[in-house]
């Protein structure tokens, strides 16, 4: 068998080498070079091995940890250490209701809640204008009419408070975290950082039971479960913030002799403050993305009428309140980055101070009125009821049916050949390969890519992927990660481009990759599913709807920040638009390419779980099941962890193939991994 | 200086207009202080015999129809504060332990949740049975109308190899694509297929949506497909869907997973209760403990919110209004 075997290195279809390098061989050729043996390899072992679990077989590790879960839920009664989270619980559902009674629910016996919709608005149109200006006021105005227009007022007041509590838990917890992952050595810092990537990968559904167990239904379980997601960026990125303060400035206030508390307060965290508020920008937009999952476990908010629509197959239903989550999101997300800018330029003192004391001042006396008839007036307290959120819904509704119709003959040929030409061969070498013929080519590859850097965290996650005993879901995963992760450098370098080249395109598309970000999967499965049918290839999809924005955006601020200068210099030799685009912009920009490319891959397998719902099958529907049925809990758990591990994995040989890239390395250019779902 | 200044009375000026108008306008409302004492009344004279009712609304439009319509009798005569919590069933039974929930009305058979949680069943006691909901589940292998019109043949699963090429798709390999549903449900499709030698493989949708969009899909535009379905289920009452017989179900044919090769028994669907909620003095527990009405009942509420668009509360409103002789039943 093995003299069969090893000839092949001499594959034929390892592709010349470059002329103009003869002596080293590139990256991509010995890549192709390891592909080529493994495919030879492959065809002579496909089938042996491949550690196939079966539905609802299990590893004796996985029943062990559904175990672990059963003997804490069943000591839930006597241990102290949940009676003390319970009780932390409590809390944030006392906190959370009673806002809500304030400006959501009804406070009984009162009809309407203490402060009706014209108080709220016109109290959030104030802060608006009071830490962002006029223009930012105008956007929170609008922003919250709508709310109310379009029939959400109550669910996006509760949404608003919970983001609210969660962030400013995260705020609590995260600022100390950020000093110390700010100030602590090279070691430290690379630990706290692989634990904030569990954080981030781990799909929330694995977690979500045992919140449940711990802090108990409804706001309190949203709560901790947006925090959990929410808290790393800050974390990550204030403590970017905090490290990246000149050395030179810490030392000539050091020779001053402060004390290191003084340094922090004094120096480190004004200097980096900048950077906290993108932190704080991050999170708020995190904790956002946890609306629908948290509706899974009664947590309020707009999450709610998505889920409920969902379960009804009603398109329209889910797309308003999708809809009104991303308004929300960019409505905060405007707000935190204008307000920054704000404050950067009062600190500067270009903002005449007493003036804006009296505007404000002034124009607080309308938000007095408003506040007080909202308490009184039926009209200024619930939102005049009007006919237009059904009427959207509706109108989307139809539109779905006549698209599905339309196109459905067209989608349904991109589908076969996707899955003919990409899906199902590289699944059968990812797969169908003895587990350890493909366990030795990604290490080959992860060496060949990024040496030894990259070699390292790869053989461990590969190690834990075999131990938690879903290796053949793990791989089928991964299939779908990578081709979908082409489609989306497709997408990003086409439209990249495109946005970098024509300002127009860029102010068109923006706003659509802004909500393709942020509206939740939950409101266009059901359009996809339609078009595709249950199938991996609707995952796929899927995912890049989420993953393609954060791509095309490196991608065209990437080719965008090429010096003009340059791109003129190549125009005056007489290059072509092509030339110009595949030898100046793209070259010149490799390390934003990339960078989208370590996105795109992580926002795939982010959306793993939503796969499983759509027919995908793999690692995600073993998430999904083993959060729909108690005795399948280890399994999801298991499959969790490996998508932590994939991720974890896929990360690493990215940063290491990128060559350190400094942009990489900048968290602030990091957005956060994962989805809204999962 | 002098442009501000300008500026500022401008601006002090359009405040007092805004002001003005608004509070003229106002004087339109306000009623809320005669709804705050109209409440406060009510309160007292219904004197919170019943207090707080914490029902759980599994994720599926039946449910949500047994539990709204009970919830809506719960308010409107007994005077109940109705929670209406939306959870999945393993979380809701968590639930009743801690609380949080006091009712799950529809329960489709967890045997590992009933270990955990029944005393009986070896659990720590904290949910207790009370009883059928009248509900009764069919669980089976359905294929769209129009294929059981042109090949009636196709409802034997004898002849379901015949068409098992028509039945292929990109993810079936070859075989014909069973679509298996929500990893919740009780199913046992590929022992079946593998023990009744069917060249079929199951391919999961991984939940309800995926099932029925699928199904109303292939029964629009006339496409192969045969899956895993069940009612009562809404969208029965939208598009045909016809079960094909499979070997008929015997007590204890699908006792060992792998062997079986039977059809799904019929399951009386149950309600499931908080203990400590059954044993307080809430005149709710009465009224859950008798609720019990049919498929076609709940078909007919489920409709009311998704064909004809009304929100849960109205839909279960208007069921009661029509349906007094067997409100007053539960209500006994």
């Amino acid at each position: 068998m093995t003299t069969v075997v090893a000839p092949p290195r001499a594959e034929a279809k390892e592709p010349p080498p470059p002329p103009a390098e003869p002596r080293h061989l590139p990256r991509w050729a010995w890549a192709l070079i390891v592909i080529g043996v493994w495919i030879v390899v492959w065809a002579f072992t496909k089938g042996q091995d491949t550690l196939t679990l079966g539905a609802r077989e299990h590893t004796q590790l996985q029943n062990d940890l559904t175990e672990f879960r059963n003997a804490v839920l069943a000591s839930r009664d006597t241990n102290p250490f949940i009676q003390f989270t319970y009780q932390l619980g409590e809390w944030f559902k006392e906190a959370v209701e009673w806002c809500q009674r304030m400006i959501s629910i009804p406070d009984f016996p009162r009809p309407v809640p203490q402060i009706g919709w014209l108080g709220v608005t016109a109290v959030a149109v104030w802060i608006g204008l009071a830490v962002a200006g006029w223009r930012i006021a105008l956007l929170v105005a609008a922003s919250f009419v709508s709310f109310g227009l379009f029939g959400y007022w109550s669910d996006s007041m509760d949404l608003l408070i919970v983001t609210f509590v969660s962030v400013s838990v995260a705020v609590l917890i995260g600022m100390p975290l950020a000093v110390l992952l700010g100030t602590t050595s090279r070691l430290g810092n690379s630990i706290i950082n692989t634990i904030l990537d569990i954080f981030q990968t781990m799909p929330t559904f694995v977690y979500l039971l045992p919140i449940v167990l711990f802090f108990g239904i409804g706001a309190s379980a949203a709560v901790v479960c947006t925090l959990i997601y929410a808290l790393p960026p800050l974390i990550r990125i204030a403590g970017h913030g905090i490290r990246s303060v000149p050395s030179t400035t810490i030392e000539a206030t050091d020779s001053a002799g402060q004390t290191s508390w003084q340094r922090l307060r004094k120096v480190q965290l004004p200097m980096a403050r900048k950077t906290i508020v993108v932190g704080l920008n991050q999170t708020i937009m995190a904790a956002l993305s946890m609306a629908t999952i948290a509706a899974y476990v009664d947590g309020p908010g707009l999450g709610q009428p998505v889920l409920q629509s969902l379960f009804k197959n009603d398109v329209g239903g889910a797309f308003v309140p999708g809809m009104l989550i991303v308004v929300m999101a960019v409505m905060l997300d405007r707000t935190t980055t204008a307000a920054s800018e704000a404050s950067e330029k009062a600190a500067r003192g270009r903002i005449n101070m007493r003036q804006r004391r009296i505007v404000l001042a002034v124009a607080a006396v309308p938000v007095l009125v408003a506040l007080w008839m909202s308490r009184f007036y039926t009209w200024a307290a619930a939102f005049p009821e009007n006919n237009l959120g059904p009427s959207v819904a509706d109108a989307v509704n139809s539109f779905t049916e006549w698209f599905v119709d339309a196109f459905g003959g067209a989608t349904e040929w991109f589908k076969n050949v996707i899955t003919e030409a990409l899906i199902n061969p590289m699944q059968s070498l990812l797969a169908e390969s003895p587990w350890y013929v493909t366990a030795t080519a990604i290490m080959a590859l992860a060496l060949v890519l990024g040496g030894l850097r990259a070699l390292m965290p790869t053989v461990i996650c590969l190690i834990g992927i075999y131990i938690f005993g879903l290796w053949h879901d793990a791989m089928i995963t991964l299939t779908m990660t990578m081709v979908g992760t082409v489609l989306v450098m497709v997408m990003a370098l086409v439209f990249g481009v495109w946005m970098a080249r024509r300002k127009s395109v860029d102010l068109l598309l923006r706003p659509l990759l802004d909500a393709g970000q942020t509206i939740p999967p939950f409101v266009y499965l059901i359009p996809m599913l339609a078009l595709f049918g249950p199938t991996r290839f609707t995952a796929i999809v899927a995912g890049v709807i989420y993953a393609a924005p954060v791509a095309i955006k490196l991608v065209a601020d990437g080719v965008a920040g090429v010096s003009s200068s340059t791109v003129e210099a190549s125009r005056s030799t007489g290059a072509t638009t092509w030339q110009e685009i595949t030898k100046v912009q793209l070259p010149m920009s490799k390390g934003s390419i990339v960078l989208a490319a370590n996105q795109g891959l992580l926002f795939m397998l982010s959306m793993a779980v939503i796969g499983g719902m759509v027919g995908a099958g793999a690692l995600g529907y073993d998430v999904v099941l083993g959060f729909s049925r108690s005795e399948e809990w280890g399994k999801g758990a298991a499959a969790g962890i490996t998508i932590v591990l994939i991720g974890i994995m896929l990360d690493r040989i990215a940063r290491a193939a990128a060559n350190q890239d400094p942009i990489t390395h900048n968290p602030t250019r990091r957005p956060w991994w994962r989805s809204s779902m999962g | 200086m002098r442009n501000t200044r300008n500026g500022w009375m401008r601006g002090a000026r359009a405040v007092a207009v805004v002001a003005c108008v608004t509070v003229v306008a106002a004087c339109g409302g306000g009623s809320i202080e005669e709804q705050t004492q109209a409440n406060e009344d009510q309160a007292a004279e219904a004197g919170g015999e019943c207090g707080d009712l914490n029902m759980a609304v599994n994720p599926w439009v039946g449910y949500e129809a047994s539990a709204y319509v009970v919830g809506t009798v719960a308010q409107e005569e007994l005077g109940c504060t109705v929670n209406y919590k939306d959870l999945k069933e393993d979380v809701s039974w968590q639930g009743f332990g801690t609380g949080e929930v006091d009712v799950v009305i529809e329960d489709w058979g967890h045997p590992d949740l009933e270990k955990k949680f029944v005393e009986s069943k070896g659990g720590d006691g904290s949910a207790t049975d009370f009883g059928e909901n009248g509900n009764v589940g069919i669980i089976g292998w359905y294929v769209p109308g129009w294929l059981a019109e042109e090949h009636p043949d196709i409802l034997d699963y004898k002849n379901l190899n015949k068409y098992a090429k028509d039945f292929a798709t990109s993810e079936s390999g070859g075989q014909g694509q069973f679509l298996g549903s929500d990893p919740s449900y009780v199913q046992f499709d590929e022992a079946i297929i593998d023990n009744l030698g069917l060249d079929f493989k199951v391919v999961f949708s991984g939940g309800e949506a995926a099932t029925i969009t699928a199904f109303e899909q292939a029964q629009k535009n006339k496409e192969w497909l045969i899956g895993y379905f069940w009612e009562p289920q809404y969208i029965h009452a939208e598009i045909p869907l016809e079960q094909v017989k499979l070997p008929p179900y015997t007590d204890g044919c699908q006792d060992v997973p792998a062997k079986v090769a039977c059809a799904y028994p019929d399951t009386p669907l149950k309600k499931f209760v908080s203990t400590d909620w059954s044993e307080s003095d809430s005149t709710a527990v009465g009224l859950v403990k008798n609720f019990k009405w049919t498929n076609d009942d709940q078909n007919l509420v489920a409709a009311y919110i998704t064909s004809d668009g009304m929100s849960p509360e109205d839909a279960a409103a208007k069921w009661v209004k029509d349906n007094p002789d067997k409100v007053q039943a539960w209500l006994g």
